[in-house]
């Protein structure tokens, strides 16, 4: 086993269990903090993979500004005292389960089989995750999508603001 | 990589099992952020071992600069849709007073 494959293993397990708990964890701010971890993790694995640029947009865009606005609304809505921060005691839990064992049999049969245990080895070019890389095919190739997102993104803007103004009283 | 994939569906799965059960809306959206996140490892995981040139055509078309631009692509998309959301939560707090999805049945406010 090599230290690749420890590492791999390591970073994970905590991104299972982190995940695991996002699920389980009773507490919004709670599972909010564990999904902190689970993106920080998953940045990680981003680096072991060699796309080194997106790992650190992982943690710059995922952990700090998405988790940054979660837990505002969280601390806006305060959540904790109100009755949908409990979960009630019916069948639901059971059935999701149910279903994400059933899906998640479905999903791994599709990987396993054509795969096999061991996989492919690495196939990409060295150094195929570096700013240098991602900038230059992203603003020759994709300069399209690239200014239809930043339209997407001004769009939400202008939604999210309409959205969470106070109405007037007339 | 089959280890990756198989990270990626866990979680896949984590995510979808979240969205079913929990009732609070802000949870089930960290669970769409954590299927999205999901995918996002998928895709890179096909990058980084996708062989180098797909017979298609001219450089449009190395596998794994693609799959990073899809990455870079749904992180956009993710953020808006947070941002969108999260509006919607907060508003339909201010008019209701709760957040509790399994009330929340009615398409008029």
């Amino acid at each position: 086993m090599t230290s690749a494959q420890i590492t791999f293993l390591i970073l994970a397990g905590i991104a299972a269990i982190s995940a695991i708990g996002v699920v389980a964890l009773n507490s919004p701010v709670r599972s909010a903090l564990v999904l902190v971890v689970n993106f920080f993790v998953l940045a990680f694995l981003y680096f072991s993979l060699g796309a080194q640029l997106l790992g650190i947009t992982q943690i710059l865009v995922y952990a700090g500004a998405i988790m940054v606005l979660f837990l505002f609304v969280i601390m806006l809505l305060n959540l904790g005292n109100t009755n949908s921060a409990i979960q009630k005691k019916d069948g639901k839990p059971l059935i999701g389960i149910i279903c994400g064992i059933g899906l998640f049999g479905l999903i791994a049969s599709q990987i396993i089989l054509p795969m096999g245990p061991r996989g492919q080895t690495a196939g990409a070019a060295p150094g195929y995750g570096s700013p240098q890389a991602v900038g230059y095919t992203l603003f020759t190739n994709y300069a399209w999508a690239f200014e239809i997102t930043s339209i997407l993104l001004l769009v939400g803007i202008v939604g999210s603001i309409l959205l969470a103004k106070r109405r007037l009283k007339s | 990589m089959t280890w990756y994939l198989m990270l990626g569906a866990f979680m896949f799965t984590c995510g979808a099992v979240g969205v079913i059960v929990r009732r609070n809306p802000v949870v089930v959206f960290m669970c769409i952020e954590l299927m999205l996140n999901a995918v996002n490892l998928t895709f890179l995981t096909f990058a980084a071992y996708s062989p180098s040139l797909l017979p298609l055509g001219p450089e449009l078309t190395q596998s794994w600069m693609s799959g990073q631009m899809m990455v870079i692509f749904v992180m956009a998309v993710a953020a808006a849709e947070v941002a969108v959301g999260l509006g919607i939560i907060m508003a339909i707090y201010r008019l209701r007073d709760e957040v509790d999805l399994d009330s929340m049945s009615a398409m008029r406010g």
